[in-house]
């Protein structure tokens, strides 16, 4: 059939098409994705020669998965609504989060200040300036039982966005719900703890790779055997994609970072079958709809046959590639603000369409702050109009079988597998990420991105075209000056509340098994019911793994 | 020949969206520049220190992380104090315009928003060479 399609088409060509094209010639020479892959003029049956249905594509639920993860998905229920949060202290944010609540969104998702991120408590001098700023300060326990302070934690699933102090965070999660009388086992979220993309892009890393991995494979075990119906993992494209890389490196990187963390794992004598199904995955939904839409399919389908193929999985659920997306931070543009209502919209289509199990969509005027109550609702509103108005969600995987779609699927696939092939000969991810690869490759691709905004071979609607005179957006979101300062007080007070012979006690505790090859979560859990800080908690840890220095 | 400019582009804070600095300290280098770029997480005296040690013309700051306010003027002062305040500082990233007016009080001489482009800081910083 391929072949008379073919034939086809070159007579079109000729019959049709060369007599259009001489009267004019397209807008440019060449059509170009963001990954500098070709698109081409017309996809028809002759550019996915050879699929198979069954094995290529198949039914959701069912392995691969190209076509999504439940067999049922957005008919069942939509996708989780869940809108990163977090500013100022642990009693403002809790504000937000009741907001947000009120108004429908369906999980929260934590957003950490700078200094929690890395370890530092609010009084420490290199926090100076950052408490409360990019999300919330938490220095112990106590700030903690605020943040969810009336919000019952077996009810809601939490994202929280947190690696290198991923262990303490989950362990005061953890101490939060027994005091509200939610057992672990029956928690829901998902915790980030991928330290490879830190190194790679994100840059909040305390620890170097060897004792970060091991922390790593501790939650991964803690998790199995304490909390079931938690993601120990959230592997992360997003912050490779905003550091600047294309979608088809997004994919390879974030797998081939997937691929380390599993051999990681069945190295420190976890059985694949046992954890695989808890880890889940983070992407960028970015400006280039088709390609978007086909990159989730793309790294749905590989995953499967990594899982599968490679690591020798039994279990269909250990194939399956769950993911977060969050639309693209980095498109967001600071001239005509307005405008960016439109891209998360698009941008949060092309994540539904691609089969999203959750949706960040962001605000309208983050280019100039975190975002005001009124741009965040307008952000969530955005979901919910795709969600219950646009129809899409009643249909499973609508852009199937689409010439274009199904071409850029594969095509993305074989590509981020050549990159998977290469890293490999690296010597995996943690090695190409110590040779520098993968930040050079990174580097590369947002140089070229910008050269293409500057030649105006890109346009970014407002920015290098269509621009106004206008004024800078005044009337923005602005963090409560004395926050900072409550902040210090509060960790002062609970220093001396709380019954220190018990807090050395647990650090003691903790480093002696940090020094030995013991898991470090069960100790971590003591320190913070105790309410060690993560400062305190943090420099035990620093003192036996030392840190890590950016190459 | 003219004495190429020198200039240190630099990441102060616990931040770690460096997108925006390889990129200018690439545009700067690729315009015929000497630049330098600190990497990540600097404190304000790393950032003096390297600039004066360097001997750079200009220092260019970019946050993302709402810190600026506290980060950018250190970095002045701490300069000032070195004897090294005729080294012009610029900055960029994600700053409220109502933050503008104390950072150039401050001494930060000018604040580019997100979205400049590259010919843009090149022709600023060609202006205000000495």
């Amino acid at each position: 059939m391929t072949a008379s399609i073919r034939e086809a088409q070159e007579y079109w060509e000729e019959a049709t098409l060369n007599k259009s094209l001489a009267k004019g010639r397209e807008r440019k020479p060449v059509f170009k994705t963001t990954s500098q892959t070709e698109t081409r003029r017309l996809y028809t049956p002759a550019d996915t020669e050879g699929m198979d249905y069954g094995r290529d594509l198949g039914f959701p639920g069912d392995y691969p998965f190209t076509r999504g993860v439940q067999p049922t998905m957005y008919r069942g229920r939509f996708w989780t609504m869940r809108q990163y949060a977090g500013f100022g202290t642990a009693q403002e944010t809790n504000q937000r989060y009741r907001y947000l609540l009120d108004h429908g969104q369906t999980g929260l998702s934590v957003a950490f200040d700078l200094p929690t991120q890395v370890g530092y408590d609010s009084d420490h001098p290199l926090a100076e300036g950052e408490v409360g700023k990019a999300g919330v300060a938490i220095d112990s326990l106590r700030d903690m039982e605020i943040l969810f302070d009336g919000i019952p934690l077996d009810k809601v699933s939490t994202s929280m966005t947190i690696t290198s102090p991923a262990a303490i965070l989950l362990c005061m999660y953890v101490a939060v719900a027994e005091k509200q009388g939610v057992k672990a086992a029956v928690l829901q979220g998902t915790i980030q703890n991928d330290i490879l993309k830190e190194y790679a892009a994100r840059g909040t890393y305390i620890f170097p790779p060897l004792p970060s991995m091991r922390i790593t494979t501790d939650i991964f075990a803690f998790c199995n055997e304490h909390l079931p119906r938690w993601n120990s993992i959230s592997i992360s494209g997003y912050h490779m994609r905003e550091a600047g890389c294309s979608a088809v490196q997004e994919v390879a990187f974030t797998l081939a970072n997937g691929i380390a963390y599993v051999e990681a794992a069945i190295r420190a004598g976890l059985n694949i079958d046992s954890f695989a199904s808890r880890l889940s995955f983070f992407f960028n939904a970015h400006n280039d709809f088709l390609e978007e839409i086909a990159k989730f399919r793309a790294a749905r389908r590989l995953w499967a046959k990594i899982m599968r193929e490679r690591f020798h999985a039994k279990k269909d659920e250990s194939c399956i590639l769950r993911f977060h997306t969050q639309t693209a931070g980095c498109t967001l543009t600071y001239q005509q603000p307005d405008n960016n209502v439109i891209r998360v919209a698009f941008q949060a289509l092309a994540a539904v369409l691609g089969g999203t199990q959750s949706l960040h969509t962001n605000s309208r005027d983050e280019a100039f702050s975190l975002p005001s109550e009124d741009s965040v609702r307008i952000a969530l509103r955005t979901q919910q109009v795709i969600a219950y108005e646009s129809g899409v969600a009643d249909t499973i995987d609508p852009l199937a079988g689409s010439y274009a779609i199904e071409a850029m699927t594969n095509d993305i696939e074989n590509r981020a597998s050549e990159y998977i092939a290469k890293i490999d000969e690296m010597g995996g991810a943690v090695k190409a990420i110590g040779a520098g690869f993968m930040q050079r490759e990174i580097a590369e691709s947002a140089y070229q991105y910008q050269k293409d905004i500057e030649a105006k071979e890109r346009i970014i609607v407002g920015v290098n075209q269509f621009q106004v005179e206008e004024s800078p957006l005044q009337d923005i979101f602005r963090i409560r000056a004395g926050s900072e300062a409550s902040q210090k007080e509060q960790l002062s007070r609970v220093k001396q509340e709380r019954d220190d012979r018990q807090v050395q006690q647990a650090l003691t505790a903790l480093r002696e098994t940090a020094e030995g090859t013991g898991n470090v979560v069960p100790p971590i859990l003591a320190a913070v019911r105790a309410y060690a800080t993560v400062g305190e908690i943090s420099d035990i840890l620093r003192a036996v793994f030392g840190e890590y220095r950016e190459l | 020949m003219a004495k190429k400019i020198r200039i240190l582009i630099a990441k102060p804070g616990l931040d770690g969206h460096d997108r925006g600095a390889k990129v200018i300290a690439r545009a700067l280098r690729d315009a015929g520049m000497e630049v330098i770029y600190t990497g990540i997480r600097q404190t304000p005296e790393q950032i003096a220190n390297t600039a004066i040690q360097e001997g750079v013309d200009m220092v260019g700051l970019s946050c993302l992380s709402g810190a600026h306010s506290t980060l950018f003027p250190k970095v002045v002062e701490i300069l000032k104090q070195k004897g090294a305040g005729d080294i012009h500082i610029f900055g960029g990233g994600i700053i409220p315009v109502a933050d503008i007016p104390a950072l150039k009080e401050a001494g930060v001489h000018e604040i580019f928003p997100p979205g400049t482009s590259t010919q843009e800081i090149i022709r600023y910083i060609e202006a205000n060479a000495k």
